[in-house]
């Protein structure tokens, strides 16, 4: 069945069976390959792109759920001003080792700076302990996160 | 236009073999050392075309070998541009193709980049810059000697005037490079590039999620596939329901590869798993796929090891341990003898679990197959072998394939083997389209090549004076056949063996039938939380710091032994000195209670690191890493700090994140963990500080990649003792080993 969805503003067409995860439709019908897959279970945060401006697992929503809602992915990024930003930050502190994770972290990263510009501590780890980063750039991650809210970074 | 520049042969062994090519409007220099005989006398291997400079001044070079999150990328290309003087800024890298007769061996493994290229790229670089200035020589009618660079230009000193690479990029295709082995290099002072925090190269890709990785591949008219194996390591397949799966709507094949059910019993030397027996299904989506497979209903043939179990291993090991171990690897002096004379003796069974690389990036491969010609694009760690292995799978002739070197999402040793990539091979011939072959994150963790577990049963004598006098090791190890199964060896020069006047070093093998490879410092990762924590042990039985334990230990001479397995001793303690300063080691007694330090030192991958970890454990047995120390001498000079830094924080994590939560356990055969929710990782909030200190010492540079993850682990597992008073002798750590 044909489902169109509003994607980075635009809206793109998928004929695809409805339980298709959204993951796989972004992936392999839309060609937008930038969100991953690690787990399929709601594990690793590597597939996190954005609801309506809300942090989700499209590994985990099925294409038919989506509806009119905003889909946001990292392709998406450099439109949103908060997203930008903590590009910008990712790419000042060299933050990837593989870069495998880091779309996931980015599109949760830009979440919660969204909704708590400054975040704290403990608001980061909240935040942000649904992304694995298997080469553990943690300590990065959280440097880029104050660098992106103009916080102190240690 | 390709040409070869052949120069006069002055000697069989000694001709050197020059490739040009000008390609559209540029100029590609290179050189390749010929002759079997100079190869071998050469620190340089055969070296091609790094290097193109493109009339308008345009830099590319080559990146020779796979980047899987290590940075190779992004710092071999950087010692070929220092030399080369040019703006990094100006730099465009790109991947150099699979050719392993033009670059010599290409992989990501055993930290080896540095250790290898050092020397030689920066040479690529030097040659390519004599070149150029040559070719400003001539245009100027003057002596090379006359003319210097600045980035980007050659530069006439006696009047200042100015030539840009680009407009000298044609010229130089007649001029004859200089000999790289004394083509002058630039002092370190000097350096632009190295040395200097580069980003990695890829960055901008990898934030805005471009297409990069193996997974993101595609080619016109592509399927997507799935390929279920037995859960019993190599079991066959009895049965499938073809027709099901292919009844599911996108499924264009579902057929049973017959395999090699010994696949991943690879002879000596080799490296993971071949063709193993599954069922493939091939659909226009992966979900469709995936959906197939679902509906296949595979009863798989019985299998002898079927009945193996963690359990079982661990039985076994004890019941060999309780007899003289099947080989004597070390025995210097009289262990027993010393033993009795000791005053203190300890004795202590160490075990540790089988591991799954986990990188998150699950393993992939696309193929091609048209003509009789196989095209794959892998995220390999080791491209040439996995060309070797398509070849003898599929019966092709090596030249008949070609392989593409994508960005791995993490390396960690898992994709040194080549199994994914003969599986899309495979796929794509029978499927007689292009093929993306994804495994699921189950597929991942169930069908690993895992860290061997292993077992050692330790004894141990300090004298009077508080001197290790004894240590004995009887170490139970996996096997396949006659020998240690891969990466489940340990050397007989494994430390403390040479510092110590009597020491055993036994070994019983295994036999089973888990596939096992090298995990990041392999051996190692396992051997450093063995040795290092007895260590500490003896330490405290002998009532001393156990840092100052381990300085005397390493005594006074600086090299130990001869290479290949030379013990930089004088290192070693310029390390642990560092890092008791740098931890503030000297008032650890003022820690409140619950909280401890503890200390490791390991070599491995030619580094030399020492590590403190500061920890709080809580009474119902939870640990907290509160900040961890490490002091690291790998040479002279960090190419790329940025990336440097990187590896060592991740290597420390990494090393807390196995102790503290990951264990692969087999039951009936099978690996009983299979995502995220039961093989856990560190999460950021587990992270902790890692402070970093590289001590310079003149060495020629050595790799990252590895050795700051081996220490990492004992010196938890000792903070943990001097904060509990509980020995932490099995991994990973539970909450209930430590319950107050
Ligand atoms: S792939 Fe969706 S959370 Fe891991
Ligand atoms: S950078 Fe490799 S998984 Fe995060």
């Amino acid at each position: 069945m044909a489902y169109t969805l509003n994607v980075n503003g635009k809206a793109l067409s998928a004929d695809v069976d409805g339980d298709t995860p959204l993951l796989w439709v972004l992936r392999d019908t839309l060609n937008l390959v930038g969100t991953k897959y690690g787990c399929g279970v709601a594990a690793c945060g590597a597939c996190t792109v954005h609801i309506d401006g809300q942090p989700m697992r499209s590994c985990q929503i099925p294409v038919e759920s989506v509806g009119k809602a905003k889909v946001s992915t990292i392709e998406g990024m450099a439109a949103n001003p908060v997203g930008k930003k903590v590009q910008a930050a990712w790419t000042e502190l060299d933050v990837a080792q593989c870069g495998y994770c880091q779309a996931g972290q980015i599109m949760s990263a830009t979440a919660l700076l969204t909704k708590t510009p400054k975040p704290t501590d403990e608001q980061i780890d909240e935040a942000m302990n649904g992304n694995i980063c298997r080469c553990a750039t943690y300590v990065r991650i959280r440097a880029a996160i104050k660098r992106a809210s103009g916080q102190k970074e240690a | 236009m390709t040409y070869h520049d052949k120069s006069p042969p002055e000697s069989g062994a000694n001709r050197r073999e020059v490739l040009v090519s000008v390609g559209a409007g540029g100029l590609t220099l290179g050189f390749a050392m010929a002759g079997k005989a100079h190869a071998q006398d050469d620190a340089l291997r055969p070296l091609n075309a790094y290097v193109t400079v493109a009339p308008n001044g345009q830099v590319t070079i080559l990146a020779k070998s796979p980047d899987v999150g290590q940075g190779v990328k992004t710092m071999l290309p950087m010692l070929i541009a220092e030399e080369l003087d040019v703006a990094w800024e100006d730099v465009r890298v790109e991947m150099a193709p699979n050719d392993p007769k033009t670059y010599g061996r290409q992989f990501a493994g055993g930290s080896m980049a540095t250790p290898m290229h050092w020397d030689e790229l920066r040479r690529v670089g030097a040659v390519a810059r004599a070149m150029l200035i040559q070719a400003a020589a001539t245009a100027w009618n003057c002596g090379p000697g006359d003319c210097t660079t600045t980035p980007g230009h050659v530069v006439h000193k006696p009047s200042g005037k100015k030539r840009t690479y680009g407009s000298l990029a044609l010229a130089c295709a007649s001029v004859t490079p200089p000999d790289p082995k004394t083509v002058p290099l630039k002092d370190a002072k000097d350096y632009r590039i190295v040395g200097k925090p580069q980003p990695q190269y890829d960055t901008a890709k990898i934030v805005t999620g471009q297409p990069l990785f193996g997974i993101d591949q595609r080619r016109p008219g592509m399927l997507y596939a799935t390929f279920i194996k037995a859960p019993v390591f190599g079991a066959k397949v009895a049965s499938a329901d073809l027709e099901a799966a292919k009844a599911v709507k996108g499924v264009k094949a579902a057929f049973i590869v017959e395999g090699d059910p010994n696949a991943f019993t690879p002879g000596p030397g080799q490296i993971g798993q071949g063709l193993m027996p599954g069922v493939a299904v091939v659909a226009d989506s992966w979900w469709a796929a995936r959906k197939g497979r679902d509906r296949l209903n595979v009863k798989w043939a019985d299998h002898p090891s079927a009945a193996q179990s963690s359990a079982g291993f661990a039985a076994k090991a004890k019941e060999l341990a309780a007899g003289k171990g099947v080989r004597q690897t070390r025995n210097d002096g009289d262990v027993d003898a010393a033993l009795k004379g000791a005053a203190k003796t300890v004795e202590a069974a160490y075990a540790y679990p089988f591991l799954s690389h986990a990188n998150l990036e699950p393993q992939n491969c696309t193929a091609e197959f048209k003509d009789g010609k196989l095209e794959v694009w892998a995220p390999t760690q080791n491209p040439e072998p996995g060309r070797q292995l398509c070849a003898k799978t599929l019966g092709l002739k090596p030249e008949d394939i070609t392989v593409h070197m994508v960005r791995g999402g993490g390396g960690f040793g898992r994709r040194l083997a080549n199994d994914y990539m003969v599986e899309a091979a495979w796929i794509a011939r029978e499927a007689k389209a292009p093929v993306k072959l994804v495994w699921t994150r189950e597929d991942d963790m169930q069908h690993d090549h895992y860290r061997p577990a292993g077992w050692h049963f330790l004894k141990g004598g300090v004298d009077a004076q508080g001197n290790l006098i004894a240590l004995s090791d009887h170490f139970v190890t996996p096997s396949h056949g006659e020998g240690p199964a891969p990466s489940a060896g340990m050397s007989a020069a494994e430390f403390p063996a040479r510092f110590v006047p009597n020491v055993r070093y036994e070994v019983s093998p295994m036999p089973l039938g888990v596939p096992t490879g090298p995990l990041r410092a392999p051996g190692s990762n396992a051997l450093a939380f063995v040795f290092q924590s007895f260590i500490d042990e003896l330490a405290h039985a002998a009532g001393q710091d156990p840092l100052a334990f381990q300085l005397k230990l390493l005594g006074d001479k600086d090299v130990v032994g001869e290479p290949p397995a030379a013990f930089g001793a004088g290192r070693m303690r310029g390390v642990l000195k560092a890092v008791g300063e740098m931890s503030g080691w000297a008032d650890r007694g003022k820690l409140p209670k619950g909280e401890g330090m503890g200390v490791g030192c390991y070599y491995s991958h030619l580094g030399y690191f020492a590590e403190v970890a500061h920890v709080a454990v809580s009474p119902d047995g939870a640990v907290k890493v509160k900040k961890v120390w490490v002091a690291a001498d790998v040479g002279r000079q960090i190419i790329n700090p940025a990336g440097a830094l990187n590896q060592v924080q991740g290597s420390v994590l990494d090393g807390l994140s196995e102790a503290l939560h990951q264990q692969i356990t087999i039951a009936n055969g099978a690996a009983e963990q299979s995502n995220f929710t039961d093989y856990p990782l560190m999460r950021i909030s587990e992270a902790c500080p890692v402070e970093v200190k590289f001590l310079k010492t003149d060495f020629n540079p050595t790799g990252l990649g590895e050795p700051a993850l081996p220490p990492a682990i004992p010196a938890l597992t000792n903070a943990i003792f001097a904060a509990t008073g509980k020995r932490v002798r099995s991994l990973p750590i539970t909450p209930d080993m430590l319950k107050a």
